[in-house]
């Protein structure tokens, strides 16, 4: 018999029931929720009678809807009334159904896939669901973590199972040493350019190969994270040291005798050296240089040192289309040089990068310099309270500040502009987020995504700008 | 959850590869805390040429005339024809409730993104998978013929063209049998109770951290 991959040992430990046609009840270890996919979900427990079968794997906290200036007038200071009523409505649901919920103005409030890890309620070996779909983000924790749509919300919130059909397994290894200003968010990014934003449909996508064993474990949030992005609901880094040693200690992580007993069990969770995979991608790490996105989707990513693709040199019609329709939106020239993109603001932060390494990392790189005049805005918002806390803690507010940069409160934010920080029509973005489609950041808005160093970096030279030439300086 | 069983309806062909959730339906609509009343605003940066506004009335609007939806041709369209990769993006269900408040009840495209397809099953919302050849060969017969009909029999799995030919399509049996006969999903998992609770029971047993 073969070994199992990490996917297949976490989908076996978690099977209720399985259908001779392959579809199965799965249970469900945590259920994150947030304000914009669960009002349609209690809204349906209630219209049936039902209540949630287990209370104590739900965790909630608004975070899409939460203005990131000024809170101290609590949730009625929210200024747009619809966003207030989907943050009053989560709060009432939460309260009348006795769910733990960190409210808006609680340190620990934070956009919903940063707070679950800080909190240890993301564990090793558990099922983890959400109804957002950067909930891929809990998978470099070794947890089987995806998406759902609020009709699923509804189904964990009153059985605590999902109704799944089991995945392919993709292994894509990152073999070799990364580059110095090399990042995991350009590990990601290149990753979806060699792949494309459909290459891990139907997977379950485990990140292997010692480069990634050699990132830390944000970093490895920031790779799973944007495994939706590559079309994969699920993204896996198998467990090592750094996971436990992240793990040790957070409030809702296992303790004492519990926590022996999980380490032991935790220990299995990688995929057994003779495990099939259906499919493997062989990335070298030494190819990834820091990356950019010009268009519209996230596999229109290049390196910085590159040019804007031409369409004219594109032979498939639908992706010559696409490319042509992109860089309209966009604004840019074909053959134009990243380098000469011209930015009006910069947004660091996003469940894909606002947590402290991340911050470090921009902090590190606008050290002692300006924002570029030509920038209207340079926005650092923390991916919760207690990040938020951290970096002040250490000073880099204080840099930010002294740099021009606005030091914002916990949340969402410009990453999908549901809250007042938005883009204007045509205006250009350096961006931490993960999703550079029309309109996301605001109506008009051009988007392009970078790892925080690249965002920094761009923030003082107001373009793009090669974070190794900075290094170098 | 609406049965599907058979549907016969004009195809409105929407001639762009990745759509993504953000263009199906815009974030700031996600606001409501309501499943209903999203049709308006599907393809709400497309259809229209300002900026749309949740709880707006979009009579007055303008409208983006080169945006098929808004082409006299597929004036009551109710069947979308896609390209590859449809839905990509994010988990929002208001992207198949939009899809349905306007009045689609079957997609057609060569892939789908995983939330989103699964999101159309609990609506009632048919995502039909067909190769991508025959996708082209639907896309040039829309486009030349006005009033293209296509007719959608999912007990049988195909979709019926105005010639009479029938192109089968594949189906989950699992979601067929609840699409055809518009069954709660809940309510099907709970007849499972007692297997749950004796997962439970074991788990506990094997695992008691995740039950501190």
């Amino acid at each position: 018999m073969t070994g199992k991959t990490l996917y297949d040992k976490l989908w076996d430990d978690h099977l209720v029931t399985e259908n001779a046609d392959g579809s199965a009840l799965l249970y469900i270890d945590r259920h994150l929720l947030h304000e914009v996919t669960s009002p349609q979900a209690f809204e349906g427990l209630r219209l049936a009678g039902r209540q949630p079968w287990r209370l104590d794997t739900n965790l909630a906290t608004p975070d899409h809807n939460v203005q990131t200036t000024d809170r101290s007038g609590g949730v009625d200071s929210i200024a747009d009334p619809i966003s207030r009523i989907q943050v009053k409505t989560l709060d009432e649901n939460c309260d009348s159904f006795g769910i733990t919920e960190f409210k808006m103005n609680d340190p620990r409030q934070g956009i919903v896939h940063v707070v679950g890890p800080e909190q240890g309620a993301t564990l090793p070996g558990m099922t983890v669901v959400c109804g957002d779909s950067h909930t891929a983000t809990h998978g470099a924790f070794a947890a089987l973590a995806h998406g759902i749509g609020t009709s699923e919300v509804e189904h964990v919130l009153a059985t605590q199972c999902l109704i799944a059909k089991k995945m392919k397994n993709m292994l894509i290894r990152v073999s070799g040493q990364l580059g110095a200003g090399v990042t995991a968010k350009d590990v990601v990014l290149h990753i979806i350019g060699v792949i494309g934003t459909a290459g891990g449909t139907g997977y379950a996508i485990e990140f292997g190969g010692d480069a990634i064993r050699s990132i830390s474990m944000e970093g490895r949030m920031t790779i799973c994270n944007m495994a939706i992005e590559a079309g994969a609901r699920v993204g896996l880094v198998a467990v090592d040291d750094k996971t436990l040693d992240y793990v040790k200690g957070r409030p809702f992580a296992p303790k004492d005798e519990h926590w022996e007993q999980a380490v032991a069990a935790w220990k299995d969770l990688v995929s057994d050296e003779d495990a099939v995979f259906d499919q493997v991608v062989e990335i070298a790490a030494a190819d990834i240089q820091p990356q950019v996105t010009w268009g519209t989707s996230p596999e229109m990513v290049a390196p910085v040192t590159a040019q804007v693709p031409d369409p004219a040199e594109i032979a498939d019609p639908v992706k010559r289309e696409g490319t042509e329709r992109a860089l309209r939106y966009m604004g840019l020239q074909p053959r134009q040089k990243i380098t000469d993109i011209r930015l009006d603001r910069v947004f660091i932060g996003s469940c894909t990068n606002s947590r402290i390494e991340d911050l470090r990392e921009a902090a590190a790189v606008v050290k002692g310099h300006k924002v570029a005049s030509t920038l209207k805005q340079a926005l650092v918002v923390p991916g919760s309270g207690l990040v938020k806390m951290q970096a002040e803690a250490e000073g880099l507010d204080k840099i930010f500040i002294e740099a021009g940069m606005e030091w914002r409160e916990p949340g969402c934010s410009m990453c999908l502009a549901m809250n007042p920080d938005k883009l204007g029509a045509g205006e250009h973005c350096a961006s931490t987020s993960n999703r550079n489609f029309e309109g996301r950041q605001g109506f008009g808005g051009r988007t392009h995504l970078v790892s925080p160093a690249m965002a920094a970096a761009a923030a003082i030279a107001g373009h793009f700008v090669d974070i190794r030439e900075i290094s170098r300086v | 959850m609406k049965k599907f069983t058979l549907h016969e309806g004009i195809v409105a062909p929407l001639d762009r590869a990745n759509v993504d959730t953000d263009m199906i339906i815009p974030k700031q609509f996600l606001k409501s805390i309501k499943r209903s009343g999203f049709g308006p605003n599907l393809f709400d940066e497309l259809r229209y040429l300002d900026e749309g506004q949740p709880d707006q009335d979009c009579s007055q609007r303008p409208l983006n005339p080169d945006f098929v939806l808004n082409k006299p041709r597929y004036q009551g369209c109710s069947v979308l024809l896609a390209r590859k990769n449809f839905g990509c993006g994010s988990s929002r269900e208001h992207a198949p409730w939009a899809l349905e408040d306007f009045g689609i009840r079957a997609i057609i495209a060569p892939s789908y993104a995983d939330i989103f397809f699964n999101n159309s099953f609990k609506n009632g919302l048919l995502p039909i998978i067909l190769e991508e050849d025959l996708v082209d060969q639907l896309f040039r017969e829309v486009e030349a013929q006005e009033g293209y009909q296509l007719k959608i029999d999912l007990e049988q799995q195909c979709v019926i063209k105005p010639d009479g030919t029938s192109l089968p399509f594949e189906i989950d049996a699992f979601r067929k049998h609840c699409l055809l006969n518009g069954l709660d999903d809940i309510g099907l998992t709970l007849e499972h109770a007692d297997a749950i609770r004796a997962y439970e029971q074991r788990r506990r047993a094997e695992a008691p951290w995740m039950f501190s």
